[in-house]
């Protein structure tokens, strides 16, 4: 067997064996139980840096291992499961390993004491194994089957402090919300699988089935939106976002590995693999989701008073960013900002974390059970008091906001210029996703910022609290440290120029633009390859919707040359905005020379302030349309099903028919049985009266009347 | 040896019965010593477990590329020559299945039933009664063999039902009993239909039908005879299963038979409405099981929603249980309108995930009803939610039970495998027989299967509810006396899950199992379509 | 008038007898007698058929008078037989008195 399949399923081995073994024999080390599974998890850390390492040698299309077997077959229907591993999944391991790695670390002080430990170290076994899964997939329904997984592991870390009920109603949510967007996905699966000649789920044969034949481009398009459906509960993206601020009840290290840095990014990852079967109409459906979600997102964010919250929609609205990408047709970008987002989003959840670890020790020191540990209004000037956790924070809100020299400057910025790119190619109302884009830039600068002057800077609102804070263990801080060091942009760029787009980095080589065998670019647009600095403003250009079978597939070349060239108008503009919504923030949080309250009324004029405060009422909307008018018509179809149909109708045939017995009972008894039947004996009775006097009881009479019968017959005989 | 192993396994379960009997008088004879009425436990438990050994020598023996004719454990004698009966049993892909469901199902519902107080040996003597139907039914390839089994479960169905049930088990006894004999009298109508219609002699054969049948060429009142003999087949098989208009008995039963039945009735005798029409409807009658398809997948979807929505308003663990049961048997449904699917893959995707959801959904509603009837053993109630007018108004509307996990650990464990069994998450068996249903049906009707995807997301919702409300949330204190299961439960339970477990994992053997003889079904239906 | 029809009107005339006797008398045994008289009559008949119209190498006139001769011995004695049990249940041999089965 090859060594690298064993490795590759290694990763899957590993975490399930960790998981097993947690979840029955866990108990037994107590609290040193972490150390099984921080060793198991190395062990995949390190499997991935090997893998990672040969990212550096490799070509995008270059697959470093393809193997599959029939996991069930019917004769004719096949289901394969298999492994494929090409630069993005390795990346992502990587990713997914690393982040793992740090967040069973950092669990060891944050859960240190809770009577369920060895079960939380189960479910980020679990976790991990799920999410693996989901890398390493080569057919879209093993994505689909490890998809599940992690909406299960999701569920029970989630509920894992199942005794409150706001936990237990937020692992409910997330699930049912993932199982909407699985019907969507589980729909598209099948249309995917049954159109064309080769019945295949496996990824690369369904590529190969789109790129040669000619299939109807609407039914790809549908089929790809809704494929894309599973991406937009998995990763939260509208309308089916509500589940990630609930999520927050879980742990925050938990929360951090599954519902920032990785499981949600999982829809990105989907999406990113179908993208080469994604028709121009799909993409820009997509596109729209995503520049809504982000938008959308960090209005809200702006207003939140907890710590966790303001993350949870941060990261909603990033991964609106990724989804935005994704859509403009900027493969790279997309992927850029997914692996990034991971590190520096990671950081600040377990940034967070650190923050609510210490405020709930202060807290618990001064025997206060009341305030929320996680509520900012609560905090202010920690920078003091946790110096490593405020860096942590800072460097990698400097990332999320777009500063130049740091990772996520670079990826948003290609974001933002493939936005811009698509406008100038588009036009028309596809200004939209720039604007999007950029404002939502300027919104997550802002209220980044205000949560560190509201956490770390200023003076502390609350000095009993303030006094018992201090500085989390260094099990926790080292992977702050770690992470904030993979947020600084030359790990990936590999220059030292802060304000370079990458595009000459490892990074951008690793993954390339991606391939769409769907989108045909029109003529007009091939001659203008020759020239790759040139965009042609303003113009509109359409692109082919009824593809046909061609070897010219340089969609996606041309959306990577058209960002390339947007990009000094991106990074000035990104620049500016970023600039603007640091400086508001300063001046409203910092400085206090701008008024946060009189501006929020004045907002609130137009109901504004309400509205992002209230998450826009979403989840009240979708409980007054959706849930109580489906559990009102869920208890009246109940009630027709049994009240009324069976009680009723189906009993009532009961009812009828023994009223009928009872009816052809008395017909049956004084009618035919009294009447007619005993009527044939009354008459023999009567007959036989009368016969009876025919008897004298004289014999003699009875041998003259023979003799003369006699006569008679033989008289009677001889006439005839 | 071979030819004895089907026939023993119907007639140990009455031979057990029948040692019950004679235990008993020679007991109350004082001919043997005094028998506690535990005896009747040991006996019951010792035949079902001979007979579920057989059946797994069964299973080691058993080729599924073989046909029934040229099986070795076919047995075909002449009963009772005049009318052309005979009694002939044999076991193909389809029936094989069931049978290990049938005998592993009765073997832990003796154990299941093991805190039977009252008249102990009427309830399990009826029981292995009713087992030996049930092996029988699905053995038998003689129709009037498959309808003197089919009747013969019916009785002790009313009386295990009507004397060791819940508070209404008269109602439910006598309204499951009428119903399906309703239907088993349109399945005679039909069955002597085929009798006398069927061209070649009259026969009960199943085996000579197969080509028999479709020749019948007769008309009654202007009806082509062999759609009457359709919709006669399918009233009654459909009373079985049940299908939609006619499910309403099933709640009713359910609920009011005690634990260790309605695991049985679950598990077992609802499978067999679907194995009837996979067995006789559609190798009889392929011409009009192509065209009956379309009503096959509508009834299927319907059964799916109504059932999942029925099973979201309900407030009893085991009505809602029960309506499940609707809904995943309405997947069955689906799955088989796929035979009619233009290309081979939809069809062998639909009609294997149609009958591996036979299985499957008989292993997990085991479990679900076995571990709400280990909760009902020790609360004696098995309200999610009181009801409004609940008889101690103090307790109306309330919570009926609270963060039950964490004070039964394992039994949450379980309950947490069982839910989401049921609600078809991978690596689970559920998931694999719904996932390869709504392929077959997507592969012949479109709009209708993406609608029947729905229930993916209605069969989440009630089992999240009412885990949510009985196991998580705060502790409800007084049911602070709670024990968790015991190693009877254990025993019973890890059978199932394990098999729930292997085949989420690794279902391919059980596809082998059945995919030959499906693969013969298709073909007989596939010049119709 | 032949020789055979003059036996012929001898016996209808012995049958006529019988039957009255059988049919008039109230005594049983008068009735039985009335019963050997038509018996005989049946005899006289059998040996004239016998005698004037078949060869004298048949005598089966002649074998069934013998026949019926033993047989109405054997049913005179049983008939006595009858009659004495009968008087000594009713305590008379009057058939008029035997009237029990009367409708």
């Amino acid at each position: 067997m090859d060594f690298n399949l064993i490795l590759a399923l290694s990763f899957l081995f590993i975490p399930i064996s960790l998981f097993v073994y947690q979840l029955f024999f866990g108990h037994l080390l107590k609290h040193d139980t972490w150390y099984v599974s921080i060793v198991g998890i190395g062990f995949n850390l390190s499997v991935a840096l090997t893998f990672f390492y040969r990212v550096f040698f490799n070509h995008p299309d270059d697959v470093f291992l393809h193997e599959s077997f029939n996991w069930l077959t019917t004769g004719n229907f096949n289901l394969d499961l298999g492994i494929f591993i090409d630069n993005i999944a390795a990346i992502m391991l990587l990713v997914v390993s690393l982040v793992s790695f740090l967040v069973h670390l950092y669990s060891s002080e944050y859960m240190r004491g809770d009577s369920r430990f060895s079960r939380y170290y189960a479910f980020l076994g679990l976790f991990t194994f799920s999410m693996n899964g989901i890398v390493l997939a080569d057919s879209i329904t093993m994505i689909y089957i490890f998809w599940e997984l992690v909406g299960l592991s999701s569920y029970l870390i989630i509920g894992f402090w199942f005794e409150k009920n706001s936990a237990a109603s937020a692992s409910k949510k997330a699930f049912l919300t993932n199982r909407v967007g699985d019907i969507g996905m589980f729909i598209g699966i099948m249309m995917i699988y049954f159109v064309g000649e080769t019945h295949s789920f496996n990824l690369a044969d369904i590529i190969e089935k789109v790129k040669t034949t000619e299939i109807d481009s609407t039914y790809l398009t549908i089929a790809g939106i809704l494929i894309f459906m599973g991406a937009v509960g998995k990763s939260a993206q509208l309308p089916l976002h509500i589940w990630l601020p609930d999520a927050m009840a879980g742990p925050t290290p938990a929360s951090a590995m599954i519902h920032a840095a990785t499981m949600v990014a999982a829809g990105v990852y989907l999406t990113l693999r179908i993208f080469p079967i994604l028709t121009f109409d799909a993409l820009t459906y997509i596109a729209f989701t995503g520049a809504c979600t982000a938008l959308f997102a960090s209005i809200i964010a702006i207003t939140q008073n907890d710590i966790k919250k303001v993350l949870a929609y941060s990261t909603v609205s990033q991964l609106g960013y990724m989804v935005l990408a994704v859509g403009v047709g900027s493969y790279m970008a997309a992927f850029f900002h997914l692996v990034t987002h991971a590190m520096f989003k990671a950081c600040l959840f377990l940034a967070s974390g650190s923050v609510i670890h210490s405020m709930h020790h202060s807290l618990h020191e001064l025997h206060d059970h009341d305030t929320d540990p996680q509520d900012m209004r609560n905090m202010g000037g920690l920078k003091n008091k946790m110096p490593i956790t405020y860096l942590g924070m800072l460097i990698t809100t400097l990332a999320i906001a777009g500063v130049p020299f740091f990772s996520g400057f670079v990826s948003k910025d290609a974001i933002l210029a493939g936005t811009l790119a698509h406008y100038f190619d588009h036009g028309g109302f596809t200004i939209f996703f720039p604007i999007a884009g950029f404002g939502a830039a300027t919104i997550t600068a802002f209220y980044m910022f205000r949560l560190i002057f509201l956490t770390f800077h200023g003076k502390p609102k609350n000095e009993d609290i303030y006094k018992h804070l201090h500085e989390s263990p260094k099990v926790m801080t080292v992977p702050l440290i770690v992470l904030s060091a993979l947020s600084l942009g030359l790990f990936y760029t590999g220059s030292l120029n802060p304000l370079s787009d990458g595009s000459h980095g490892w990074f951008t080589k690793a993954v390339g633009n991606g391939h769409n065998y769907v989108i045909k670019l029109d003529s007009h647009h091939n001659e203008s390859h020759a020239d790759t600095h040139d965009i042609h403003h303003g113009e509109a250009h359409g692109y082919d919707n009824h593809h046909t079978p061609s070897s010219d597939y340089s969609f996606t070349e041309h959306v990577s040359h058209a960002a390339h060239a947007a990009h000094y108008t991106a990074m000035y503009l990104s620049l500016t905005v970023a600039g603007l919504g640091i400086l508001l923030s300063f001046l409203f949080y910092q400085v206090n020379k701008l008024n946060p309250d009189s501006f929020a009324r004045f907002f609130n004029m137009f109901k504004l302030y309400d509205l992002s405060k209230n998450k826009f009422y979403i989840d009240e909307i979708y409980s007054n349309i959706l849930y109580k008018p489906f559990m009102f018509w869920s208890s009246i179809f109940s009630k027709i099903d049994w009240d009324y149909y069976d009680q009723t109708f189906i009993d009532s045939i009961g009812k009828i028919t023994l009223f009928t017995s009872e009816k052809s009972t008395k017909v049956d008894y004084n009618w035919l049985d009294q009447k007619v039947v005993d009527g044939f004996g009354n008459l023999a009775n009567y007959m036989s009266l009368k016969m009876k006097k025919l008897q004298g009881g004289v014999v003699q009479s009875y041998i003259l009347g023979g003799l003369v019968a006699i006569i008679l017959i033989t008289l009677i005989v001889q006439q005839i | 040896m071979n030819s004895s192993i089907l026939s023993l396994l119907i007639f140990i379960p009455v031979f057990g019965a029948l040692s019950m009997l004679i235990v008993s008088v020679l007991s109350n004879k004082e001919i043997i010593p005094k028998q506690n009425k535990d005896i009747y436990k040991y006996i019951a438990l010792i035949t079902t477990g001979i007979q579920l050994l057989l059946a797994i020598i069964l299973y080691m023996k058993f080729d599924p590329t073989l046909s029934v004719i040229e099986s070795p454990f076919t047995v075909q004698l002449d009963w009772i020559p005049s009318f052309n009966i005979q009694y002939y049993i044999g076991v193909d892909g389809l029936s094989m299945p069931m049978i290990i469901l049938a005998a592993l199902l009765s073997f832990l519902c003796i154990l299941i039933s093991w805190n039977v107080e009252k008249h102990v040996l009427g309830y399990f003597s009826l029981f292995l009664l009713l087992d030996a139907g049930m092996m029988g039914v699905f053995m038998s390839l003689d129709f009037f063999l498959f309808y003197v089994f089919w009747e013969v479960m019916l009785l002790p169905m009313y009386f295990l039902i009507g004397m060791w049930g819940g508070p209404q088990r008269h109602y439910a006894a006598i309204k499951f009993f009428l119903y399906t004999l309703f239907g088993s009298v349109f399945m005679l109508l039909g069955m002597l239909a085929l009798y006398f219609y069927a061209p070649g002699g009259n026969s009960f054969n199943l085996i000579h039908l197969i080509t028999q049948a479709p020749q019948i060429d007769a008309s009654l009142w202007g009806f082509d005879m062999r759609l009457l003999i359709w919709f006669a087949l399918f009233i009654g098989f459909a009373i079985k299963v049940p299908v939609f208009p006619f499910h309403t008995w099933l709640p009713l039963a359910h609920v009011e038979a005690p634990t260790a039945i309605s695991v049985i009735l679950a598990g077992v005798l609802l499978k067999m409405g679907t194995y009837g029409f996979l067995r006789i409807s559609y190798p009889l009658l392929p011409e009009e099981a192509a065209s009956f398809s379309f009503m096959m997948a509508l009834l299927g979807v319907i059964n799916i929603i109504w059932g999942a929505l029925n099973a979201i308003a309900q407030i009893d663990l085991k009505k809602m249980i029960a309506y499940s049961s609707v809904s995943h048997m309405g997947y069955v449904l689906l799955g088989m309108s796929g035979i009619v699917g233009g290309e081979a893959v939809g069809a062998e995707a639909g009609m294997n995930g149609a009958v591996m959801q036979m299985f499957n959904h008989g292993t997990i509603t085991a479990m679900l009803f076995t571990l709400v009837g280990v909760l009902y053993d020790q609360a004696h109630h098995r309200w999610i939610v009181y009801p409004m007018d609940y008889k101690d108004p103090e307790l109306a509307g309330k919570l009926g039970f609270g963060g039950l996990a964490s004070k039964m650990p394992i039994f949450n464990g379980f309950i947490v495998l069982a839910f989401f069994a049921g609600l078809g998450l991978p690596a689970l068996s559920g998931f694999i027989s719904e996932a390869m249903c709504f392929i077959g049906g997507f592969g012949s009707f479109r709009v209708l299967t993406m609608i029947g995807t729905l229930g993916i997301l209605f069969n989440a919702i009630y089992f999240l509810r009412a885990y949510q409300k009985v196991f998580q949330g705060p502790f409800n204190e007084k049911y602070s006396d709670l024990k968790d299961m015991s190693m009877r439960d254990l025993g019973i339970i890890i059978p199932l899950a394990f098999l729930t477990l292997l085949f989420g994992v690794y279902p391919q053997p059980l596809l082998e199992i059945v995919r030959h003889s499906m693969t013969k079904i298709i073909l007989l239906v596939q010049p119709y379509i | 008038m032949d020789n055979l029809q003059i036996y012929l009107l001898l016996s209808s005339l012995l049958f006529s007898l019988g039957i009255y006797a059988v049919i008039s008398r109230q005594n049983a045994v008068a009735i039985l007698m009335g019963i050997e008289l038509v018996l005989n009559s049946a005899n006289i008949n059998f040996i004239a058929f016998n005698r004037f119209t078949s060869t004298l190498n048949h005598l089966d006139g002649h074998i069934f008078a013998i026949f019926v001769i033993v047989l109405a011995a054997a049913e005179a004695a049983v008939a006595l037989a009858i009659i004495i049990n009968l008087f000594k249940n009713i305590g008379s041999v009057n058939v008029d008195d035997a009237s029990e089965l009367k409708g």
